[in-house]
């Protein structure tokens, strides 16, 4: 079953197309990865689906319905949580604030958000750091404390940018945990951007490649891994660097 | 013919006006563009300028236009220290409060305007040049002529000069290096790091260039004008009501938003009322705001994209 | 003991009347409460939402010809301004609020302080409405002596306080901050900015429209070059809560207290007076650069100094 479907769509910013009719389907249960070089649309693509862009052509479909007109905030609701690619902690409040904040959005009382955002940060490895300004927590936790935040919110569908850029091995090989903990203990499907090609070969069940803003291929880890069309988008971006 | 006579007057009025207005606000975009800042004390820079030619015309009877050539270089100089001493040290501290900068100018306006009625009490002012009374008739030219328009003589000297100081900047910002750089930090500061471009350098040019051209406007300013300490405030509000129309950091736009801000104040004065005539600026304002976000340089983009 | 410092200050501040205090120190206590009340409502928006304003005079103006025309056209009491305030001021931030609030950043302050200049000149200009630069006089004030006004004011204070306080440490409290901080972050949170930012500009608006309708109803007088400047009320609306601290509950009493003392002061030093707006705007420039957080957010770097001339002596 069919929980997002991208149709056809297509973003542009003036005269420059970042998406050209890029469709795919992301089904209950499953984590889908995205890939690409860099500048292949994948955050635009994210911005889209959350509600940041409105597509220029085509829709995005939650659950059948049309929901490319909607802010972010009522996605959210709808169950739609994201990260963003550069970490955006609220600086100047604790851990702890940080997740209260996003908890309140299906929780009533301060205390019952307090409860959620705890078992959170337990599920995310950060009951030890519950009082640290955002700010002061090194980029690993960061990281998490972005997953954490989304989670509050009780999700339907995760949206998760490059929640692995700037990892060391051992914070990667936590964090693959934590991603892969979401979907069997929540039951929370997952879409993940990912330039890490192990990581995301690792957790993906299937995997869309875009480059230049076109769909180029999407399939399973090893179909994809094995596809000419890919591997030259690839090479092509790393003679070109 | 008595209406359209008083139209056409309005308008050239307004025209020049706004040219002159598209100086003050070229500064002020300049500064925005680079680093990202209103310099809220804009106006108050110019009162500054608009006081160092009135006592050289008084003291030394030198011409307000000429003083463009001491108090250009004067506040060029005042600026690059005020950037260097309290500006740049201001963008390293963190606060709670965002638009400290911001803040930090209108401290700088509070005590100009202040020092300026301390020092040179609140007269209203005026340097009386010889042809201040000089004009250009339209009947002089086409004797047949059905309606009347008149020029007046330092209105037209001054709106002249502002041109030749737009075409003289605009030079500078599409030909040399540093212009370059100023377009490049303006564009992306990020990405003119990386082309290795310096800039704290471009930052300090930029505002010592915006303060000269606020410099120029107030010399031009002072032959067709009345000085008095608190003006600057009007000036600043000329000000960043352009840089909003024209687009934040937009120096075509200023232009343009320039002149639209002068034909209108223009108009507003002889249709509605002297007293309105601030409230038409920011009505336009607040238009711009909810009508057109991006300024005026949203909608030349759009075009060039376009095509 | 800290916890009970409002109750203790409250308390202390009841019993200021009996002690037959001269009517000037009355005054100053009264200006020290109404400016309390204006900054914090400042500090909801500014400090806790991070928006700031540039025009909160447009508030403070509005509510007091709100209570000065509601006596002059119609009549009653001044007093009825109160009330009056939070209708009018809610509306008229609903207003700005759809104008301004989809603006980002430094756009917001520049279209607060338009804001205010559209105020104060359509104020001189509606002459019928308003009396334009005649402005409007109570003829007859309520009260000669100043113990009622002191604790009216007293209490709208301690009224803000305990609002903000039950604000701040609900929902409402989370997402203002929350949008202070990151707002495309807020967003994809799930929380709807504009809305948010919206209650926190009425909250803000009708507690400084309260205070010019006090400020009307007290000083009797008003005209628009009293109740709408920019330097006098809107800019030392925001030198309030940055010397005392901005996001901070006691900031913008210390601040008031300062910054009331200190106008006071300058004012009326001969030679030195006319230049007081010179020396607010020194302070305004050496807080930014020194104490960026004001007294109470930043008074452990206020008390560094001190600490290392002891260690230094012993």
């Amino acid at each position: 079953m069919s929980l997002i479907e991208v149709k056809n769509v297509s973003k542009q910013f003036g005269g420059l197309a970042a998406l050209t009719d890029v469709s795919f389907v992301l089904n209950k249960d499953e984590i889908l990865g995205l890939i690409g070089p860099n500048g292949a649309g994948k955050t635009t693509m994210f911005n889209v689906i959350n509600g940041f862009y409105r597509p220029t052509k085509g829709d995005v479909l939650l659950n059948g319905k049309r929901v490319s007109n909607l802010r972010p905030h009522v996605l959210c609701k709808l169950g739609v949580a994201r990260t963003f690619q550069v970490v955006r902690p609220l600086q100047r409040m604790s851990t702890l604030d940080n997740v209260i904040a996003s908890a309140f959005i299906r929780t009533k009382s301060k205390a019952e958000a307090e409860k959620v955002s705890l078992e959170v940060l337990q599920f995310t490895g950060l009951s030890d750091d519950i009082n640290v300004l955002s700010k002061g927590l090194p980029l690993g936790k960061r990281k998490r404390l972005e997953i954490a935040r989304a989670l509050a919110t009780r999700p339907e569908i995760i949206l998760l940018d490059e929640a692995f850029a700037g990892l060391n091995p051992t914070e990667i090989n936590e964090q693959i945990e934590i991603v892969q903990k979401i979907r069997t203990e929540k039951g929370i499907t997952i879409l993940i951007i990912e330039h890490h090609m192990k990581v995301i070969m690792a957790v993906s069940d299937r995997i869309v490649v875009l480059n230049y803003g076109q769909k180029i291929a999407e399939g399973t880890p090893s179909e994809i891994g094995h596809n000419p069309v890919v591997i030259e988008a690839y090479l092509g971006e790393e003679q070109s660097a | 013919m008595e209406q359209l006579e008083l139209f056409l007057q309005t308008l050239i009025a307004g025209f020049m006006l706004g040219g002159l207005y598209a100086l003050i606000g070229l500064g002020m975009a300049l500064v925005m563009g680079v680093m990202r800042v209103i310099n809220l004390a804009h106006g108050d820079f110019m009162m500054i300028a608009m006081y160092i030619a009135y006592w050289l015309f008084t003291l030394l009877d030198i011409d307000p236009y000429l003083s463009v050539f001491i108090a250009a270089p004067a506040l060029f100089l005042f600026g690059l220290a005020i950037q260097k001493y309290l500006l740049t040290p201001v963008m390293k501290v963190e606060s709670i409060l965002p638009h400290n900068l911001v803040i930090l100018t209108v401290g700088l306006a509070m005590v100009f305007s202040n020092l300026a009625t301390v020092f040179f009490t609140g007269d209203y002012r005026s340097t009386p040049v010889s042809y201040a009374s000089n004009a250009w008739y339209l009947t002089d030219f086409w004797s047949e002529s059905p309606i009347e328009l008149s020029l007046s003589m330092p209105w037209t000297l001054s709106f002249v000069l502002a041109v030749v100081i737009t075409i003289g900047l605009w030079i500078f910002l599409t030909k040399t290096d540093m212009g370059k750089s100023i377009r490049a930090t303006s564009q992306d500061v990020d990405a003119a790091l990386l082309m290795g471009v310096n800039v704290n350098r471009v930052r300090m040019m930029t505002f010592g260039i915006g303060m000269i051209l606020v410099a120029a406007a107030g010399c031009l300013f002072i032959p067709i004008y009345y000085l008095y300490p608190a003006l600057g405030r009007q000036f600043t509000n000329v000000g960043f009501v352009i840089t909003v129309i024209g687009g934040m950091g937009s120096t075509n736009g200023a232009v343009i938003g320039g002149l639209i801000l002068g034909i209108f104040e223009s108009m507003t004065a002889t249709y509605i009322g002297m007293g309105w005539a601030p409230a038409g600026r920011f009505a336009i304002f607040v238009a711009a705001l909810v009508f057109l976000p991006g300024g005026i340089a949203s909608i030349i983009r759009k075009r060039r994209l376009g095509k | 003991m800290k916890k009970y410092l409002p109750h203790i200050i409250f308390a202390g501040l009841c019993v200021v009347p009996l002690m037959n205090l001269s009517s000037y120190i009355m005054h100053i206590l009264i200006l020290v409460l109404m400016w309390s009340v204006i900054g914090m409502a400042w500090n909801i928006l500014g400090g806790y939402t991070g928006q700031v304003s540039f025009g909160h005079a447009a508030f403070f103006g509005f509510g007091a010809y709100t209570a000065g025309i509601l006596y002059y056209h119609l009549e009653i009491s001044a007093w009825w301004g109160i009330p009056a305030c939070v209708v009018i001021l809610t509306a008229l931030s609903l207003v700005v609020g759809y104008i301004c609030l989809r603006l980002r950043g430094a756009y917001f302050a520049l279209a607060t302080l338009a804001l205010g200049e559209i105020c104060r000149v359509t104020t001189e200009n509606l002459v019928d409405l308003t009396q334009g630069n005649m402005g409007i006089m109570i003829r007859e004030r309520t009260w000669i002596d100043k113990t009622w006004y002191f604790y009216i004011i007293l209490f709208i204070a301690a009224g803000t306080f305990l609002l903000i306080k039950i604000v701040m440490e609900s929902k409402l409290g989370y997402y203002f901050v929350a949008i202070r901080e990151d707002q495309d972050a807020a967003e994809s949170l799930g929380i709807d900015t504009t809305f948010y930012k919206t209650i926190s500009l009425c909250l803000s608006g009708v507690l400084t429209g309260i205070a010019g309708a006090f400020f009307m109803n007290y000083m009797g007088y008003i005209d628009p070059g009293v109740v709408f400047p920019l330097y006098d009320i809107s800019i030392t609306t925001v030198m309030v809560v940055m010397v005392g601290g901005a996001a901070t509950y006691w900031g913008p009493v210390v601040g008031a207290v300062i910054m009331v003392f200190l106008a006071e002061e300058i004012r009326s030093l001969p030679y030195i007076g006319a230049a007081h707006m010179t020396i607010f705007g020194v302070i305004l420039i050496l807080i930014i650069l020194f104490v960026p957080n004001g007294i109470v957010g930043d008074y452990k770097k206020l008390l560094k100094p001190f600490k290392r001339k002891k260690e230094a002596s012993s």
